[in-house]
């Protein structure tokens, strides 16, 4: 376990150091931390709050505040489906559900192996144009259900 | 041949990057020489990804566009426009100017949009770009403070304070430190105008920062902006390397000694810090929790100093002003309401998109000009206009004048611009039930009424859907809608009973009621 960490650690311990000295630094600390390692594990919020002398349990609860910031790694395609207003009137409704069905998950869910996950979000920007999806950063417009089962299907043929 | 392909978001998830780089394939493949500029979008949304081509008579548009049409699509500006001939091919729109959509607007914050590469100085340069600055150089704090004052712009994040007042009250605070800060946490459902200014003109943002910096004597600024707008972001980031090394930003701008410096600062999905307070609290690096008011953020604000936090749409209706002089802002618009609204037509739509009208004209008129009807073409059954906090409208209050008061008074929201249409499979229980569902999300915790309240309102809500005494229940939610009013610090706790109330009120018989709900307010 300690070998396994070491390297991310020691990035996290860089990551750290960059940034320390910017006023506000704990939320780019974590974007970074996030995009380095894919989350942040409860060894990097013991580095983190050394660093900026806070407690752990004020890194904490800043990383749960946000719907953003994980402390357990992520599946290797996290979807998002946008649940907003404007994109409910364009049919994301029944998106979301045809979604639930192909993947067998719910939301907040990853299925068993690891390849997907399912999240709501609230709102992409892409409102004249849903229903909208996200997939990992990018994001895709005018999501009809055939059109979300053939992103599943590309990205289940390719191999992470 | 110069092929315009936007690097705007929305045209990329519609496949704009496989759009060019069919173009460049083509190119390679055929040995023809084609020039390709990443431009911005023109936000004719419907219409993307929509490429241009540069003629001698202006830019003509091909749109929406896929990968598979590009072939076809070369043929036919080899064939016909570059021979001065009409172009033929079943994708073609004429000249981009023409199209009657964005013809009928008044463009004046949106003047560059799509029209430029949105990291080109020179081309910023060439459209008036840092003329507003230039000019403010040699003005005094307060001549430029004076100006925005009597541009009669107001703030338009939503709360359409007067911009003027607030950079008045931080040119006035003495502190040895303040701060400009963008409100880029664009987290309304059917708006995208900043995104739009970012992605495609986002030196026209960077300018109206700057000149706020000089007119409250603030050296740094930030952008917060949401972590959704990856594009935005990288965008924003280039054109803010560019502009230091231009010496628009750092220690010296324009040679002038004054300092201002940027820096982009990400959110991270969360709706309240869009909140003012709750995003200084997030700049700062802590939970985005609200803030008591008074005191205000102009008067102490991040870390304490004074701060003008503005809207994206606020700043870069700045550089306009300044150039051109506060009359000619002023001159638009209606009443209280001065200047132009960048509307933000969305949902079940045929033609969405970005529409940039003086205020004043009617939600009706605007929906039936630019709207080309339902995607669906169902018919219409209810607008919801100002993001997720507004009221929804029912089709026979769509008269309404676009304009801050007429809204307040019809118990609405204008808030963003943004509009929102749903045809009428919409359930407007459903749709009350998801407002309250929302702020069990998103409220940040503080007030009770917000936090509990919320979870509370779907409950009852569920109940009068199922039946169970659903008298008692619509009194109760009514009265719920009064308490979190009433005992919430902003807007999240005390406008989501704007939509649930519009909801029951004017769509009664989605609650299976047979007479109307008698609001207490």
């Amino acid at each position: 376990m300690q070998i396994e960490l070491s390297s991310p650690l020691s990035s996290v311990e860089n990551i750290i150091d960059s940034l320390k000295n910017k006023k506000g630094s704990l939320l780019p600390i974590l974007h970074a931390i996030q995009k380095e390692v894919g989350y942040i594990a409860p060894q990097a919020i013991e580095r983190i709050a050394t660093k900026l002398k806070q407690t752990p349990a004020e890194i904490h609860g800043v990383i749960s505040f946000y719907h953003q910031f994980r402390i357990a790694p992520p599946s290797d395609y996290q979807i998002q489906i946008c649940r907003a207003e404007a994109c409910q009137s364009r049919g994301s409704r029944q998106l979301e559900e045809h979604a639930k069905d192909l993947l067998n998950i719910d939301y907040h869910e990853m299925t068993n192996d690891k390849k997907f996950s399912l999240d709501s979000v609230y709102c992409l920007g892409n409102c004249a144009t849903g229903p909208n999806i996200r997939v990992n950063d990018d994001l895709h417009g005018r999501i009809s259900n055939e059109k979300f089962e053939q992103i599943i299907a590309n990205l289940n043929s390719k191999s992470k | 041949m110069k092929i315009f392909i936007p690097r705007e978001s929305t045209a990329i998830s519609l496949g704009a990057h496989d759009v060019a780089q069919a173009f460049t394939d083509y190119s390679s493949q055929h040995n023809i020489d084609i020039s390709i500029i990443r431009n911005g979008s023109r936000g004719l949304y419907w219409l993307e990804p929509m490429i241009e081509v540069e003629t001698p008579q202006g830019r003509m548009a091909y749109g929406p566009v896929e990968s598979a049409d590009v072939a076809s699509i070369i043929e036919d500006i080899t064939n016909n426009i570059l021979h001065e001939k009409q172009p033929a091919h079943s994708l073609a729109l004429g000249l981009t100017e023409n199209i009657p959509y964005l013809k009928k607007q008044t463009r004046i914050t949106f003047a560059r949009t799509g029209i430029i590469d949105p990291i080109s100085l020179a081309d910023y340069l060439a459209l008036d770009g840092f003329k507003g600055l230039q000019k403010s150089l040699e003005l005094s704090t307060q001549e430029i403070v004076t100006t925005i004052v009597d541009s009669g712009l107001r703030g338009r994040g939503g709360a359409a304070f007067p911009t003027g007042i607030k950079w008045q009250t931080v040119r006035d605070a003495t502190a040895e430190q303040k701060y400009i800060v963008c409100n880029a946490d664009e987290g309304d459902s059917g708006t995208f105008a900043d995104k739009l200014v970012m992605e495609c003109d986002p030196f026209m943002l960077i300018e109206g920062m700057i000149i706020a910096g000089l007119a409250v004597g603030a050296d740094q600024g930030y952008i917060y902006l949401r972590s959704e707008y990856l594009i935005a972001d990288e965008i924003l980031q280039q054109a803010i390397e560019i502009a230091y090394e231009a010496g628009y930003l750092g220690n010296n701008i324009c040679n002038s000694g004054k300092t201002f410096n940027l820096e982009v600062r990400l959110g991270a999905e969360a709706y309240i810090c869009g909140e003012e307070t709750a995003l200084l609290e997030s700049i700062e690096g802590k939970r985005g929790l609200v803030r008591f008011k008074p005191p205000l953020p102009a008067l102490e604000g991040l870390f304490g100093k004074p701060t003008i936090v503005n809207n994206v749409l606020s700043l870069a209706a700045v550089p306009f002003i300044m150039s051109e002089g506060s009359h000619s802002y002023q001159q638009y618009g209606t009443n209280r309401s001065r200047g132009t609204l960048p509307f933000q037509l969305a949902g079940n739509v045929k033609q969405g998109g970005l529409i940039e009208l003086p205020f004043g004209s009617s939600l009706k008129d605007l929906i039936d000009e630019f709207s080309g009807g339902t995607a669906s073409e169902r018919p219409i059954k209810a607008v919801q206009v100002g993001g997720p906090l507004g009221a929804y409208l029912p089709t026979n209050k769509l008269d309404i004048p676009l304009d801050y008061e007429a809204f307040s008074k019809a118990s609405a929201v204008l808030g963003h611009g943004g509009i929102v249409v749903f045809d009428d499979s919409v359930d407007m229980l459903e749709q009350a039930r998801f407002s309250m569902e929302f702020c069990v999300v998103e409220s940040c915790g503080k007030c009770t009424p917000c936090r509990i309240g919320s979870t509370r309102g779907v409950e009852v809500i569920d109940r009068i859907k199922n039946d169970e005494r659903r008298a008692e229940n619509m009194a109760l939610l009514n009265d719920l809608c009064d308490t979190m009013v009433d005992g919430s610090l902003c807007a999240m706790g005390s406008m989501t009973p704007i939509p649930v109330r519009s909801a029951f009120t004017d769509f009664p018989q989605d609650f299976y009621l047979t007479t109307q709900v008698n609001n207490h307010d």
